[in-house]
């Protein structure tokens, strides 16, 4: 990050939190970037909250430890936050704030652009329909992903999705295409052993010459995390749309982000909304997520698969509510599941894709692909009510039909779900075990499906 | 005299300025040396409060302000058809002629072509007296729509005179004009109208005639009239979204204005793709060219979006004027009450419950009383409607939060979405329940003189059913099924029969996504039947297993898949195969 030029004040009034209001101001811009220097020399970055009336509030991103009132000076840089870009970036490792971390010097920029990305016309958008073979059975199979899509992680303390995300990472790709792929990975305030994982799995896969790592861990200022995804999906933006590249992101820990931004607003005195989080929370996160994409005339892609986890596994706290709002769909973990022992531990019922819809069938998948997932929906959800109900009543106060719906949802977890972390499954070989799944009930109950698939793929036991 | 200020303070989307005590409350101003648009919403003395309806990154204190002198207005003219726009009315076309995919600032646009010409037919003749609202001539919008002329409704009206032929003209062409106590004004084909200020009618008819959408669970168990209101309230990820889309494409509406307040940007782009290709079941025309979208996606900066939701009722008023049936339908009036918590935050006005300002409720309500179906103003006599369907997305699917409370107050008809429907795969995840319709009664008449007479009782017992298997699935819960008799398992068997086969709806199959109305009834009747001839059976000694065992089960279950609306005839003909297959049933005795 360079900062030229500017005016220096050194008048601070305040400092609170992570905030430092400076006084006697005349000429600063809402949202511009500023240099903070204390008496040691010691530089920080900000950027104006809030300016008027000859104040400025700003918030220091490393935070406030060791400011003085006395002695400190804010230079008002000029202009608002940049990230230098340029196909250099592939290979990199950033700071939170997109300075260098691996040692090398600053990447030469081809240009710098405002990290705050401006909002994509909607009728400049392409609608995404390219299906993703993650090789991952029930996300291939369940809850498609498709380019430009923004398909969140709904998950736990501890659960598996660090795993999971680095499998989607390693082996996702458009069947029958060679196009140029890169992966950005930001860590927002997680473990050191958590951005290390990922490092090293795009490394092992040899992913990671063309991935870009912006890394803030949980020991780096909290503060940071607000730009961290920011700096991360303006250079994804820039190698889709400038470069043609398709962009894997994978922001982790989407939560942390939130309660840097819920630190800041308790800072300001704002009217909370619910739990603490500001009311503009929903807003706030859409400038992250909306910003997944195609653009129509233009080759790459943004397809952001950001993860968080959700406080208590609680699906109705604001930052998973609120995501699941803006994000077009969200694979949910389920606690039970991953007790079991089960990977990837994926709660089908609670878990959706939005545009999965149009990113399968005929010429993409199969044309039976729709309605096969729509009856295993459907059998699964009645093996979960047979499965209650066999805990009150016993197995044997069951039916003939209830019992093979038991067994739908057994070979379901142990034949679909469940999978090797290296194992790369076919959509073909998806869809087959569906099949085997639906094969286990009469064709009476099949419902869902047009008789000229069952007639095709139904397995006759 | 417009106000000339300057900057003094910014944060966020919310900016003052001094030296502004010539502006207006709601006057539109422009904000600094981008000339941002904003629009003043408190004055302070000589302060005035300003909200950006643009991004104020790079805003400095001392810019000028200017103020325009006219409230916050929308365009109204032929060429709104089809058209993309932001919250203020700039089409999105243009925009990305100006800045390309990605939304840049401080752009002026048209709202409509004003070059393009249009083939006016006139309607009345110099010499004519016009009051404010009559119809002066046609142009041919769209194949699906003829856009009627009309004199603004707060013209003072007066004697027509230098009338232009019939021929091509572009919408600055004066295309006559009206002299009154010797004032003469222009009549050009557009007009504008401030967004906060209902259109005037002459009178309310009360809603009697129902919207038909082609969703059963809408059209038949839970209906909204022309000229209603509706809400619909769910946690995300139980199909919203699918559901105010599809009444976008099939309600038998002549004009249908969308609005993606704070949602995503796909959806809009979605709508935009698939519109142009859909056919209207009734005329076979592009869908498109009925529909207008205003689009402030949740991205888009937040003041706008407070703004999009009148930009769009006011268009909508607009063609209710002509005569025209208009569906709008707002995606998520919850994103526009959170624009206004954040305006009111910046305000720092004393919060109501969750931070949201105490006139939440009044704005909700002036919003739906928006809807009616009326006589419009002017001759000749038209009547229009405007139908009003809001979305509502409350924080963690709670139902009891401001928003949706509030706006309760206000709707008739209410579609509760259930996640656990939607988790079990149960589309539209409308619920029974909970879900009411305060037009059932108003609408039936409709459906008795253009269906047939009995669809309320039908309608009755299959609710009957629904209910019933509420309560009972209470007891199979706790004693399992094998402790009901045989006639409530049947109720069960019925209440199933009846979710998958006509509550449940696939938007994406084909013959599904759209149910006639002469279908819904058939289907209705069909499982209503199943049900008296099921219990009947019963009396008669049949058993539960072989009622269940009747391949007409399974056929009933997809009909709503298998027969096409322009083959229902092949309805009646399995009405004749249940009856066979049940006296079938009953004929074998049993021996004990």
């Amino acid at each position: 990050m360079t900062a030229k030029g500017g005016v220096q004040y050194s008048k601070i009034a305040e400092i609170k939190g992570p905030l430092v209001v400076v006084d006697d101001v005349e000429n600063a811009a809402f949202d511009e970037l500023v240099e903070i220097e204390t008496k040691e020399g010691e530089r920080r970055l900000g950027k104006v909250l809030e300016v008027g009336n000859g104040k400025a509030i700003v918030q220091v991103f490393e935070g406030t430890t060791g400011l003085s009132i006395s002695g400190t000076s804010a230079k008002f840089v000029g202009k608002l936050m940049e990230m230098p870009v340029s196909k250099e970036v592939l290979g990199r490792v950033f700071d939170g704030l997109g300075r260098p971390k691996d040692g090398l010097p600053d990447p030469i920029a081809d240009k710098f652009i405002d990290i705050n990305g401006e909002p994509m016309n909607p009728e400049q958008r392409e609608y995404p329909k390219d299906f993703i073979q993650t090789g991952v059975s029930v996300i291939d199979g369940m809850i498609t992903l498709v380019r430009g899509q923004k398909l969140p992680i709904f998950s736990g303390s501890g659960m598996s999705h660090n795993i999971l995300a680095a499998q989607i990472a390693r082996q996702a790709n458009v069947v029958g295409t060679k196009d140029d792929f890169a992966v950005v990975f930001a860590a927002i305030g997680v473990q050191y052993s958590e951005a290390e994982y990922f490092r090293r799995s795009l490394e092992e896969s040899g992913a990671l010459k063309r991935s870009v790592l912006f890394l803030n861990t949980a020991d780096d200022p909290a503060i940071e995390r607000i730009i961290t995804p920011r700096v991360a999906l303006t250079v994804a933006e820039y190698l889709a749309f400038d470069l043609g590249m398709h962009v894997l992101v994978i922001l982790t820990d989407m939560t942390n982000y939130a309660e840097a931004l819920r630190e800041i607003s308790a800072a300001r005195e704002e009217v909370p909304g619910r739990k603490g989080y500001p009311g503009y929370l929903y807003t706030d996160l859409s400038t992250i997520y909306e910003r997944a994409g195609k653009l129509n005339g233009r080759k790459g892609s943004v397809t952001q698969v950001p993860i968080l986890s959700m406080p208590s596994d609680d699906i109705t706290h604001p930052i998973p509510d609120l995501t699941g709002y803006i994000t077009e769909g969200q694979v949910v973990l389920g606690r039970d599941l991953f007790r079991q022992g089960v990977y990837p531990p994926i709660n089908i019922l609670m878990s959706l894709s939005r545009l999965m819809k149009d990113g399968i069938g005929a010429g993409s998948t199969r044309e039976d692909h729709s309605e096969i997932s729509n009856q295993v929906y459907d059998a699964y959800s009645r093996a979960q009510e047979v499965r209650a109900l066999a805990g009150i009543v016993g197995k044997a106060g069951l039916t003939d039909i209830d019992l093979k719906y038991m067994d739908v949802g057994d070979v379901f977890e142990k034949e679909f779900l469940t999978q090797a972390t290296d194992e790369n499954r076919t959509i073909e070989e998806t869809l087959t075990i569906l099949w085997k799944i639906v094969s286990k009930l009469p064709k009476n109950e099949i419902t869902k499906i047009k008789d000229k698939y069952v007639d095709q793929y139904y397995q006759e036991n | 005299m417009a106000a000339k200020g300057r900057i003094v303070w910014v944060s966020g989307p919310a900016v003052k300025a001094d030296g502004m005590s010539d502006a207006k409350m709601y006057e539109t101003v422009v904000v600094g040396n981008s000339k941002l648009v904003g629009e003043v919403i408190r004055l302070t003395g000589d302060v005035a409060f300003i909200q950006v309806y643009e991004s104020t990154s790079g805003l400095k204190p001392g810019e000028p302000v200017v103020g325009t002198g006219n409230p916050l207005s929308v365009l109204l003219g032929p060429g709104i058809i089809g058209q993309i726009y932001d919250g203020i009315q700039r089409p999105l076309k243009e925009l990305s002629k100006a800045s390309g995919s990605f939304i840049g600032r401080g752009i002026t646009t048209t709202p409509v072509d004003m070059i393009k010409k249009y083939h006016f037919v006139p309607t009345i003749s110099n010499g004519d007296n016009v009051a404010a609202g009559n119809v002066i001539g046609t142009v041919q919008e769209t194949d699906l729509i003829v856009h009627s002329i009309m004199v603004p409704p707060d013209h003072p009206g007066g004697k027509i005179s230098n009338m232009v032929s019939e021929g091509d003209y572009n919408l600055e062409t004066v295309l006559a004009t009206t002299e009154k106590d010797g004032e003469k004004i222009p009549l050009k084909m557009y007009h504008r109208w401030p967004v906060r200020k209902p259109r005037p009618y002459q009178n309310r008819y009360d809603p009697t005639v129902p919207l038909l959408t082609g969703q059963r669970v809408i059209d038949t168990f839970f209906p909204i009239a022309k000229g209603g209101t509706g809400s619909i309230p769910g946690a995300f990820g139980t199909g919203k979204t699918v559901t105010l889309h599809q009444i976008a494409k099939w309600a038998d509406s002549q004009v249908v204005v969308y609005i993606g307040c704070g949602e995503r940007g796909n959806e809009m782009t979605e709508v935009l793709v698939e519109f142009p290709h859909l056919k209207d079941p009734r005329s076979g025309k592009p869908l498109m060219d009925r529909t207008v979208l205003v689009a402030n996606t949740s991205n888009m900066p937040v003041a706008a979006r407070e703004a999009s939701i009148y930009t769009g009722v006011t268009i909508a008023e607009y063609y209710r004027d002509m005569g025209y049936d208009v569906v709008l339908v707002a995606d998520s009036t919850s994103r526009w009450a959170e624009s206004l918590r954040e305006m009111s935050g910046r305000l720092e006005e004393m919060p109501a419950e969750e931070g949201y300002p105490s006139y939440l409720a009044s704005r909700l309500a002036e919003f739906y009383e928006r809807a009616g179906r009326v006589k419009a103003v002017g001759s000749p006599d038209r009547d229009g409607s405007v139908t009003l369907v809001g979305a509502v997305s409350p924080s963690g699917g709670d139902f009891t939060e401001p928003v949706t409370t509030h706006t309760m107050r206000f709707i008739k008809t209410f579609w509760a979405l259930d996640a656990k429907l939607a988790y079990s795969r149960h589309y539209p995840s409308i619920n029974w329940m909970n879900s009411y319709s305060g037009y059932l009664g108003d609408i039936a008449k409709w459906w008795g003189e253009n269906i047939n007479s009995d669809w309320l009782s039908l309608r009755s017992e299959a609710y009957g059913v629904l209910q019933r298997e509420d309560t009972l699935k209470e007891i199979v819960r706790l004693l399992g099924p094998e402790a009901l008799p045989d006639e409530e398992k049947l109720i069960l068997e019925v209440a199933r029969m009846l979710k998958i086969g006509l509550l449940q709806q696939n938007s994406f199959d084909d013959v599904d996504t759209y149910c006639s109305p002469q279908k819904q009834y058939k289907l209705l009747k069909l499982l209503v039947e199943f049900n008296r001839r099921g219990q009947q059976a019963l009396k008669e000694g049949a058993s539960l297993a072989d009622i269940r065992a009747m391949p007409i089960v399974t056929t009933l279950l997809k009909a709503r898949m298998d027969i096409k609306d322009n083959e229902i005839s092949k309805l009646d003909q399995l009405d004749i195969d249940m009856k066979e297959q049940f006296k079938s049933i009953i004929g074998v005795k049993v021996t004990n």
